[in-house]
């Protein structure tokens, strides 16, 4: 009789890559049907764009690199990448755009870098970067929601996938009639113009946690992220360092002057500070990996969030916060090496 | 919660007061051996005693084929220090001597002892101490545990006597009885802990005598309540307010001894010392069991418990056995393999390494034998690459960052992981449990503590090489100096002989010329 020789340990938990990607992509699912409810059917439309773009994309790469097509292919981390990169783009971007930002997140963030586990940056997040500097216009087109208390038309199933397709509007529509500013646009523009923030809070549509569908959106992603917690996807480090690096600048700031620096809970639920928390920093792969240094590295991204946001040019700051301290990891990952058993204080 | 009980010994319910990092919950897979009492295997027909049986050098052959032997028959002897004696564990005929597979991690061979059984079975109680074990001087009580070939039987199967020596008192306050087995399937100790608690009591006391100490902690895991019932009856029996019932926790590996100490005193145990150095010692409730059998019946360490455990046997148990039964002769006992594929693994899922086939003898430190269908065994292909997700560094025990370890390691870059603490790794696999890419870690540790030990290992010897060679230059040197001095001194001589020797030519040439010429004037 032989016997079947292997190393031990002969037991493993059931928990695959493949499973810990595909259960991120299913806690999205709570904020996409809150997000289509009040911004229509263009996110559907990225994520279809971005998913064919992103697995063609890495099934080219993997064969260029002589890799195995079906694991790789299959578990499930263009997927999530391209989703999540749906998520960070305006409902009726058109296909190209989609397309670029995914083509560059698998085959220069990811596969030049070495594939799934060697790359530095944040996929989703380089791809996004890159097509904020290359298509302005276009990221900046946010359609009005439904229910903003805005007069805004919307359009169709139809009309929308004609857009994404082309790029142009249907006759009689424009885009000053379909978008509206997102409210840290309006706060931005407003502070730009000289407005204090208590002249901007008078409208009705923008309270001090931001206007409604953001705010139903944001805690649709909050409920994702907190099932991502109690299923131990994601470590806790992450998303509280990043939201006490956001709050801790924002109290600050309210401290310091509060006619210009926007409250804490309009900075938590206007913009992606949540999805960044708990989908996009928690990226495992460019995150920090000790305890430690995972907080060092989530705090980093608060803060600089923050300040993109109150100093910066953009709106928001999400992407080049983590972009940037993904550039730190090496080294915070080389500083906060944890104390092992046995060793002095 | 600590209460006295009526008849004053202490006991202790989950004094968990401290934790240790990491650990995991694993599933016990212990009901069905602990559901039957230890049964005794009838006399095998053969065993081979393998004179490798613990750390350190293999025992020496001190018996010859022919021989008729007694069980507790001395047949190996210690070779040094980390060495420990080996016994005949059947009466019976030595028929052959000669090298065989063994229970190795790395599957060595060892010179084996086969003894063949014969039909009477009588025992050798040379170590039967006649008087009470008080009055015996612990130096001479040590001097027995040693010539017993007792070794720790938690697995490590490190001599005892080296943790009783005297050197070890000096700042010794507490010893730790080890009765947390938290790797699943394992339950020789639980088996043992309900069924024999008073002999275990009893050779803790010895213990506690040889060692000279007054505190003593015999750490359980909280969900083993057969275990914790009889040990707690049979200490109120005992009545001896040394011993203190300590419950803890059941996480893995929290038998591990630097794991339990932590647990017991919230203190770690140097990176590079022993757990006496902070005042600890620790022994596994066997060897407690094997101190009180030599002491109290006389016998050498011949025969353990082992579970025999696992989905491809009929019928699971804890067997006490010869050392040297081959498993193949236990696992016929407890009903032979299921059909299929199985993976022999002996020792534990977690830490336990599989053996080529069932012809292998058990040791003094086999304490499972765990038959585990291909199935229901961590697949070996179907890896991924390591997505950095964190998992291992939050179940390890050691505080390490795996996944870093784990890159340098892969990559070859070995002399950057002392710096990461590799040496610290218990090897205990949480962090392949837990890995979602299935990555071998613990495998790729293993091997990386090997390279550099050879590393190290190959710089003495280059050290050595270098230093003989500089000698070797050096002397030659200094011969060749010599010579060349001498040379030129033989060189000076022999001008200076020859200069000696033209002037005296030169003088008497000058004195022949003087008489010439004083000849011919007048």
């Amino acid at each position: 009789m032989t016997f079947v020789q292997a190393p031990a340990p002969h037991i493993r938990k059931r928990r695959s890559v493949k499973a810990i990607m595909f259960e991120v992509c299913a806690a999205l699912v709570p904020a996409a049907l809150v997000y289509v409810y009040f911004m229509g059917p263009g996110l559907i439309l990225n994520a279809l764009v971005a998913v064919s773009v992103a697995l063609a994309c890495e099934y080219a790469m993997l064969r260029l690199r002589k890799q195995p097509v079906a694991p790789f292919l299959g578990d499930g981390s263009a997927i999530l990448a391209a989703l999540l990169l749906a998520f960070a783009l305006p409902p009726l971007t058109p296909w190209w755009v989609t397309a670029t930002a995914a083509a560059f997140a698998m085959i220069v963030a990811k596969h030049i870098y070495g594939g799934l586990g060697f790359n530095t940056f944040n996929p989703a997040m380089a791809g996004y970067a890159v097509v904020l500097v290359s298509f302005p216009t276009e990221l900046s087109l946010w359609t009005a929601p439904y229910g903003s208390g805005v007069d805004a038309s919307h359009l169709s199933v139809l009309q929308s996938i004609q857009v994404v397709l082309t790029g142009a509007l249907p006759d009689a529509v424009s885009w000053d009639q379909l978008t509206q500013a997102t409210p840290l646009d309006t706060v931005q523009i407003g502070l730009t113009q000289g407005v204090m923030l208590s002249e901007l809070f008078y409208d009705p549509a923008l309270s001090h946690y931001g206007s409604q569908p953001w705010i139903a959106i944001n805690l649709a992603i909050l409920a994702g992220g907190i099932w991502l917690l109690a299923r131990k996807l994601i470590s806790w480090h992450i998303p509280a360092g990043v939201l006490a690096g956001v709050a801790i600048s924002a109290l600050a700031g309210r401290i310091l002057d509060s006619d210009t620096y926007s409250p804490l809970m309009f900075h938590m639920l206007s913009g992606s500070v949540l999805l960044g928390a708990f989908f996009i920093a928690t990226d495992p792969v460019s995150a920090a990996t000790s305890r430690k240094g995972k907080i060092i590295y989530a705090v980093g991204i608060g803060v600089l969030v923050y300040s993109i946001r109150a100093w910066g040019s953009y709106p928001d700051g999400v992407a080049f916060a983590v972009l940037f301290m993904n550039m730190l990891v090496p080294l915070i990952d080389h500083f906060t090496i944890p104390r092992a058993y046995g060793h002095a204080r | 919660m600590a209460h006295r009980t009526t008849s004053g010994a202490v006991l202790m319910d989950a004094i968990c007061l401290h934790d240790f990092p990491g650990g995991l919950k694993l599933d016990p897979r212990k009901s069905a051996q602990t559901s039957r009492p230890i049964s005794v295997l009838p006399t095998p027909a053969r065993v081979w005693i393998p004179m490798l049986q613990h750390r350190g050098k293999p025992a020496l052959v001190c018996a010859e084929v022919g021989q008729h032997v007694e069980i507790g028959t001395l047949l190996g002897r210690a070779d040094g220090a980390f060495s420990a004696n080996v016994h005949a564990s059947l009466a019976g005929v030595i028929t052959d001597i000669s090298p065989r597979i063994i229970a190795h991690r790395s599957g060595l061979t060892s010179q084996c002892v086969e003894i063949t059984a014969s039909p009477e079975q009588p025992v050798c109680s040379e170590f039967l101490l006649e008087h009470d074990y008080h009055l015996e001087d612990p130096n001479i009580l040590r001097r027995r545990v040693a010539d017993a070939g007792i070794v720790g039987l938690g697995g490590a199967s490190f001599p005892t006597a080296l943790k009783l020596t005297a050197e070890a008192d000096q700042s010794l306050h507490t010893l730790v009885i080890n009765g947390a087995e938290c790797a699943p399937y394992i339950s020789c100790d639980e088996s043992l802990m309900r069924e024999h608690p008073a002999d275990i009591l009893r050779g803790v006391q010895i213990l506690l005598h040889i060692l000279q100490v007054n505190r003593c902690q015999i750490a359980l895991e909280e969900d083993k309540t057969a275990a914790i019932d009889a040990i707690k009856s049979a200490l109120e029996e005992v009545a001896d307010p040394r011993l203190k019932l300590c419950l803890v926790h059941a996480k893995y590996p929290e038998g591990g001894e630097r794991q339990l100490i932590q647990v017991l005193s919230g203190e770690e145990i140097p990176s590079d010392g022993l757990p006496v150095d902070i005042g600890y010692l620790c022994h596994n409730v066997g060897t407690a069991h094997a101190i009180f059998n030599m002491v109290c019946e006389g016998r050498a360490l011949t025969s353990r418990i082992v579970t025999v455990c696992g989905d491809g046997v009929a019928n699971p148990g804890n067997v006490l056995a010869p050392v040297g039964t081959p498993i193949h002769d236990l696992v016929d006992y407890c009903g032979g393999f299921a059909d299929g594929d199985h993976r022999l693994i002996v020792g534990g899922p977690m830490m336990g390494f599989t053996v080529l086939n069932d012809q292998v003898p058990i040791d003094k430190g086999t304490n499972c034998i765990l038959v585990m269908p291909e199935s229901q065994a961590r697949e070996l292909s179907a890896t991924m690459p390591c997505i950095r997700c964190g998992a291992c560094e939050e179940v390890c025990p050691a505080s390490l960052l795996p996944q870093q370890l784990y890159y340098h390691a892969r990559s070859d870059q070995h002399d950057r992981l002392p710096s990461l603490n590799l040496f610290d790794c218990i090897e205990c696999g949480c962090c392949d449990y837990v890995c979602p890419s299935n990555l071998p870690l613990t495998q790729y540790f293993r091997y990386a503590k090997d390279q550099l030990w050879l590393n190290i290992q190959q710089q003495q010897k280059a050290g050595v090489a270098r230093e003989r060679f500089e000698q070797r230059e050096q002397r030659l040197q200094r011969q060749q100096q010599e010579r060349d001095e001498a040379r030129a001194a033989r060189k000076k001589a022999a001008r200076d002989a020859a200069q000696k020797k033209a002037d005296i030519q030169a003088a008497v040439a000058r004195a022949q010329a003087r008489k010439q010429t004083e000849g011919k004037d007048p």
